[in-house]
């Protein structure tokens, strides 16, 4: 979720007119929609409204395709929508879960719903890469 | 005509208006009698005749049979007033017997003066303590005409045809024309039949002097 | 009684009906073609939402009534039909106001107008269904509009132009019009009903700043930082202050239409010449206006000034009419305990205290005030004034007759009676 960008932009995405669905055309039932120029408390569904929360992360859910049977529980439970299910492609033609490491933020709820343990919680020093 | 929203009361201000170009009205009856009908009625029937008025209930303890009070008031022209009547100019009495139990006479009399005109519902003149009284036997008419809801004369609207006779304070043309169109078809032309039989029959009592109770 | 228009002025009159306050606001509703109203029946609002429920079986208004389970989802709803898209109508008092007191917050901050009539009311406990102003004054901070009928007429006009400011996108915010319980409620005077035309043309249509609707999900009211939210405030102060321009337009249009001049926030009974003034809200104050004349008579230059307009708050129009008096007599019908009456608080800060100030508190709980108990209340002060030269008095209670004084001063006290004591201790002893 994020707020509608700037007032410029809030304004452009709610100007326009419209018509009440059913309802007749006389001209008292004909509802303007104007933006005048305020500040609304509105929002609209998208990635990252407080940033990439990836690095919120401090250990790391790494998804075992062999054991993962596509139950689709992770993605269900995932309170950010970072599990990202491919269809078809485990190794035995499975749907097969996958993680969106620029946002997830490691909270470790999908290892826990896991009813085959196909979600490890890995520590994140594990992956620093030596230069 | 129409309605004036100049409420400067003109040269002579307000004070003056209430004083002199106003009347004040007090409705004692029972609850179920209809007394804030009748003042309602009546401001429709000044209406009529192009002058402003106002009623208002006074809301409490109202259930069936019990003393209710309203209040109205009618002027030459709008006044910006809102509070209750005190010391009315006319008391209209709907039921004989709050004149003749001692504590709800009391009620009936409070702010009362020796000019207060008193028009009662009662088939003969009861002491109101020496204030003119005018009387008529509204029930009977009520009976008569058979407007009787749940076992009760209507009387309210008799009353307001005495209040015409009495007072003059509006015709009782403007009064039967507020009935009936308060009412449109038979129930309307019954209760303007009422109204205009009350009329008729209202008599001035006789009666001594009453000490002043404001 | 149609009547006649008035050609050389372009005044267009409407029908001349004698009605309740009550039912004044009702047609207001209808005249402003709301299309959703919702509410829950409470004393004496109730006879509003009745109306409305009568002209709309009747045919007369289009629009849908929804029967709610209490007043937290009367005005949930009403918002809900407006952030929909369409004019949409609540009315309560006292408890009822109480219990939404969430709502009218969740309706201000998103900016979708929506009009209320309060019907004041005193909050129990102890239970008491007459009029007070402490349930609208509550409502004070949350960002509505908030304006305070004199008489019948004035509730239905200030209904029908409340919409026409909510609707403005200089303002965005939604709207009260408060009415005293009973005094105006249920009282029957004439009141001009403006004929439909008259109203299609005062108002436009409805505008809102956006819709919620299926289909194009947005959500309203998620967190966000604290500094988005102090510039949404920064932003709501500045449509309240906006606002005042806008109801001064409507008002004067809404004048030139039908007669009732509205341009001002206040109104002003022979204050400009006046040594003394009266401040108040409400109904009682056309019983100032009244005691204005009779204390002319007795040679004391009396003036009324009346806020018709509590939010956005009449400062100029104050300080303009009020800086220059001798005294300044603010009537409260409510209290804000151990200090003084909101509207004499308020006042008090626009005039920075330069006058003489006396804050009377008097009719709290529907105790009747008149002209007569405002003529002793002007004598009482007028004489402290001769007297002391210059007086500062937060609160002095008027209470049947008599004046109490919040320090130092004997208050009037009705204990618990001794037996039902005895009965408490009785029952206290059997529990422990």
């Amino acid at each position: 979720m994020r707020r509608l960008g700037s007032r410029k932009q809030r304004k452009s995405r709610l100007r326009g007119e419209m018509v009440l669905a059913g309802s007749s055309p006389s001209r008292k039932d004909v509802l303007v929609v104007e933006p005048g120029d305020h500040f609304y408390p509105l929002s609209v569904a998208a990635p990252g409204s407080m940033g990439r929360t990836g690095s919120w992360r401090t250990q790391r859910p790494v998804v075992n395709a062999e054991k993962c049977i596509g139950c689709y529980m992770c993605w269900l439970y995932c309170p950010d929508n970072t599990i990202i299910m491919r269809e078809k492609a485990g190794p035995r033609g499975q749907d097969v879960a996958s993680i969106d490491y620029e946002y997830c933020k490691g909270c470790g709820i999908c290892a826990n719903v896991c009813p085959v343990n196909a979600i490890e919680m890995v520590d994140e020093s594990k992956f620093i890469s030596q230069s | 005509m129409g309605l004036s929203r100049d409420e400067s009361g003109g040269e002579d201000g307000l004070y003056k208006l209430l004083r002199e170009k106003s009347v004040e009205i007090r409705f004692h009856g029972r609850g179920g009698q209809g007394a804030v009908t009748a003042a309602t009625l009546l401001v429709a029937a000044a209406l009529n005749e192009g002058k402003w008025g106002q009623a208002i209930p006074s809301f409490g303890a109202e259930r069936r049979g019990a003393h209710v009070l309203a209040f109205a008031r009618i002027s030459e022209r709008p006044v910006p007033i809102h509070s209750q009547v005190r010391r009315p100019e006319i008391i209209v009495v709907l039921d004989s017997g709050l004149l003749l139990a001692e504590e709800e006479r009391k009620k009936v009399l409070a702010g009362a003066s020796s000019d207060t005109i008193i028009v009662a519902n009662t088939p003969k003149p009861v002491n109101v303590g020496g204030a003119k009284l005018y009387y008529v036997d509204a029930t009977r008419i009520a009976r008569e005409l058979g407007l009787v809801v749940a076992g009760w004369p209507v009387v309210n609207t008799s009353m307001l045809g005495a209040l015409a006779k009495a007072t003059g304070i509006v015709s009782i043309d403007s009064v039967l024309k507020a009935i009936k169109s308060y009412w449109p078809g038979r129930l309307g032309e019954l209760n303007a039949e009422a109204a205009r039989r009350a009329y008729e029959e209202t008599r001035l009592a006789q009666a001594e002097k009453i000490t002043v109770t404001r | 009684m149609a009547l006649e228009a008035e050609e050389k002025t372009g005044v267009r009159r409407g029908t001349v009906i004698p009605m309740r306050g009550n039912d004044a606001v009702a047609y207001a509703v209808k005249l402003s073609r709301v299309k959703v109203v919702a509410a829950y029946p409470i004393t004496p609002q109730t006879i509003i939402v009745e109306k409305i429920d009568e002209l709309i079986s009747k045919g007369e208004m289009d629009a849908e009534m929804i029967h709610v389970e209490s007043e937290h989802s009367a005005l949930a709803a009403t918002y809900g039909a407006a952030v929909g898209g369409v004019r949409a109508f609540t009315a309560t008092s006292s408890h009822g106001l109480v219990y939404m007191y969430e709502v009218l917050w969740w309706a201000a901050g998103s900016r979708i107008p929506v009009v209320m009539a309060v019907v004041t009311r005193a909050i129990g406990a102890p239970w008491n269904i007459h009029v007070e102003h402490s349930d609208i004054l509550s409502t004070r901070d949350t960002g509505w509009l908030i304006a305070m009928a004199e008489n019948n007429q004035e509730a239905l006009d200030l209904t029908v132009m409340m919409f026409r400011v909510t609707e403005d996108p200089r303002v965005y915010l939604p709207g009260i019009v408060g009415l005293d319980g009973f005094i105006l409620s249920h009282t029957v005077e004439p009141v001009e009903v403006p004929d439909q035309e008259l109203v299609d043309e005062f108002l436009p249509p409805r505008r809102q700043p956006y819709t919620i609707e299926s289909g194009a999900p947005i959500a309203m009211g998620n967190i966000i930082p604290d500094e988005a939210f102090e510039e949404h405030r920064m932003d709501m102060h500045e449509s309240m202050r906006e606002a005042r321009r806008v109801i001064e337009e409507a008002g004067r249009e809404y004048g030139k239409l039908t007669g009732r001049d509205y341009s001002s926030l206040v109104e002003c009974y022979k204050c400009s010449d006046a040594d003394y003034l009266f401040v108040g809200i409400g109904s009682w104050m056309g019983d100032a206006k009244i005691a204005v004349d009779a204390l002319r008579e007795k040679g004391l230059r009396f003036g009324a000034l009346r806020l018709r307009w509590i939010r956005p708050f009449p400062w100029d129009e104050l300080r303009e009419y009020g800086l220059e008096k001798k005294a300044v007599i603010v009537l409260d019908r409510s209290i804000s305990f151990g200090y003084a009456g909101p509207v004499f608080l308020e006042v008090s800060s626009a005039l920075e205290a330069k006058p003489s100030m006396v804050g009377v508190l008097a009719g709290v709980g529907g105790v009747d005030v008149n002209y007569e108990d405002m003529v002793k209340i002007a004598e009482h002060v007028a004489g402290l004034v001769e007297e002391k030269g210059r007086v500062y008095v937060p609160a002095l209670w008027y209470h049947l007759g008599e004046f109490y004084p919040m320090k130092p001063g004997p208050l009037p006290t009705r204990k618990t009676p001794r037996h039902v004591n005895k009965l408490l201790e009785e029952l206290w002893s059997k529990k422990t």
